[in-house]
């Protein structure tokens, strides 16, 4: 098994920089727009967002949902390992709102599908965007694309992409593991 | 934590461990999140056929199992037994057999009699929950009392909790002294000697008469309905003296020296095991319970539905 570093912590940082300015650069003052980091993995990512955003760009108000999605998962029963649900923490309607969902790594899609229809359960969106921190090429199952990546990735399927987050690893850091 | 329960079936408390019920518990936290968003529905179970077969009256547990079944998503029948063919003789395997047939995944099922889940569960192919078999035990209600006192008090453990009234007739004591035991809670059943089974201390249970003593000790009191109806002979002389004796009211409740919890299964037979400002009080949980009833039924279906293969 072999580990390779495809984004260090610096990168990382130059990246999440990167990725909060082309949010502001549509979505403005964020009046109408509301980050949503899809649980587990994509809550930390969310979080550094909406940190940046209000610390370095002193945007006020970011509003900061965690969505949950295994009970909207098609793979329930259908996999080995049971499914490990996770919080939901939204308190806002997002009625009207412009939705940004956000997760670290983007593959077969299907996670993304799941969230499509949990969002709906806090009401009609005006419109939904995606935000991956790695989009795996070639693996989608779906016809389903980010509106803003951090890395392009072409991995096969049987590598890994590893995202450590200082919060739970001590440090920033993005593996690709080949078993 | 392990992810899956370690049972097939819920048959009865008394069959599950202390991770089944962490495990039931966090689940349940979950669906609590889900039934308090403007749209309380999740998809999860949307290939799942339920049945419901009360072949005893219900009204707030059928209620409660069918909503919890519909924001799963899962299809549902409901049977009850008195518009149905038992009147006409047929077995209960038949009965269920025949249901199956049509395809049905996961039984809730009430019965009279003891151990009816139990048997049931060894003669059909289908996921089986006890909703209530006879004397015996009512799994999902003592979950959701355990639930609401975790709620309430941050812990079951440790806690003191007294089960006041008719102890010999309810299956919620039974399956409530199995579930507060398991993780930890200290227990005493209080009520008139006639109605409190003989051997409960076998259970790790303690046995008080006087109510203002159990009451001065616990911190959780769980009063039950005097259940008439399975009484075949008279167990004490009249329903205004079991009030003096065992009922409840706010004068005691004042005199504590602290804020105990109320808690009741339902239905109240108000005026009787309590009164009226007891059962409205702001320390009475007692529509937390119900509440909280859908978000533990969800999160058991939940978990035996993820059991099934296809």
């Amino acid at each position: 098994m072999s580990k390779k570093v495809l984004l260090n912590s610096k990168e990382i940082d130059i990246i999440l920089h990167r990725l909060a300015c082309q949010l502001i650069e549509n979505h403005n003052d964020f009046s109408e727009t509301v980050l949503i980091g899809l649980q587990p993995r994509g809550s930390f990512l969310a979080k550094r967002l909406a940190s940046i955003l209000t610390y370095d760009y002193k945007i006020k108000d970011i509003h900061l949902g965690l969505l949950d999605i295994t009970f909207y998962r098609d793979d329930f029963r259908r996999r080995d390992e049971p499914l490990e649900a996770t919080n939901t923490q939204i308190d806002f309607l997002i009625e009207n709102k412009n939705v940004v969902l956000i997760d670290d790594v983007l593959f077969s899609g299907r996670s993304v599908r799941a969230a499509l229809t949990a969002i709906q359960s806090y009401g009609r969106p005006e419109n939904v965007e995606l935000l991956v921190l790695i989009d795996r090429r070639f693996s989608r199952h779906l016809p389903i694309q980010p509106n803003y990546r951090g890395r392009q990735v072409d991995a096969i399927n049987e590598e890994k992409v590893i995202v450590h987050w200082k919060e739970l690893h001590s440090k920033d850091a993005i593996y690709i593991d080949n078993k | 934590m392990k992810q899956q329960l370690s049972v097939e079936h819920l048959l009865g408390i008394k069959y599950l461990n202390k991770n089944d019920i962490d495990l039931i518990f966090e689940t349940a936290n979950n669906f609590k999140e889900v039934i308090n968003r403007p749209i309380k529905k999740v998809p999860s179970l949307r290939d799942i056929t339920i049945a419901n077969l009360f072949f005893e009256n219900s009204t707030r547990t059928k209620l409660s199992f069918e909503l919890a079944e519909k924001r799963l998503s899962a299809d549902v029948i409901n049977f009850s037994a008195s518009q149905s063919s038992v009147k006409k003789g047929e077995t209960l395997i038949d009965t269920v057999n025949n249901i199956l047939a049509m395809k049905v995944d996961i039984v809730v099922m009430r019965h009279p009699n003891v151990g009816a889940g139990v048997f049931l569960s060894k003669h059909v192919d289908a996921k089986i929950i006890n909703a209530g078999d006879g004397t015996h035990e009512h799994p999902t209600q003592a979950l959701l009392d355990s639930y609401s006192i975790k709620e309430k008090l941050g812990t079951v453990k440790g806690k003191k909790v007294v089960i006041v009234g008719d102890i010999l007739h309810s299956r919620v004591a039974l399956s409530n002294i199995f579930a507060l035991k398991l993780q930890g809670a200290e227990v005493k059943v209080c009520g008139p000697t006639t109605l409190i089974p003989k051997h409960i201390r076998s259970l790790g249970v303690e046995v008080e008469t006087n109510i203002k003593k159990a009451l001065e000790w616990c911190d959780v009191a769980n009063v039950l309905r005097v259940q008439h109806e399975r009484m075949d002979i008279k167990y004490f002389p009249s329903t205004r003296e079991y009030t003096q004796l065992f009922g409840i009211n706010k004068e005691i409740l004042d005199n504590l020296g602290k804020k105990i919890v109320i808690m009741h299964p339902g239905p109240i037979n108000r005026g009787v095991e309590i009164t009226s400002d007891v059962a409205d009080a702001d320390q009475s949980i007692i529509l937390n319970q119900v509440e909280n009833g859908v978000a533990v039924r969800m999160a058991v279906i939940y978990l035996l539905a993820q059991q099934i293969k296809r």
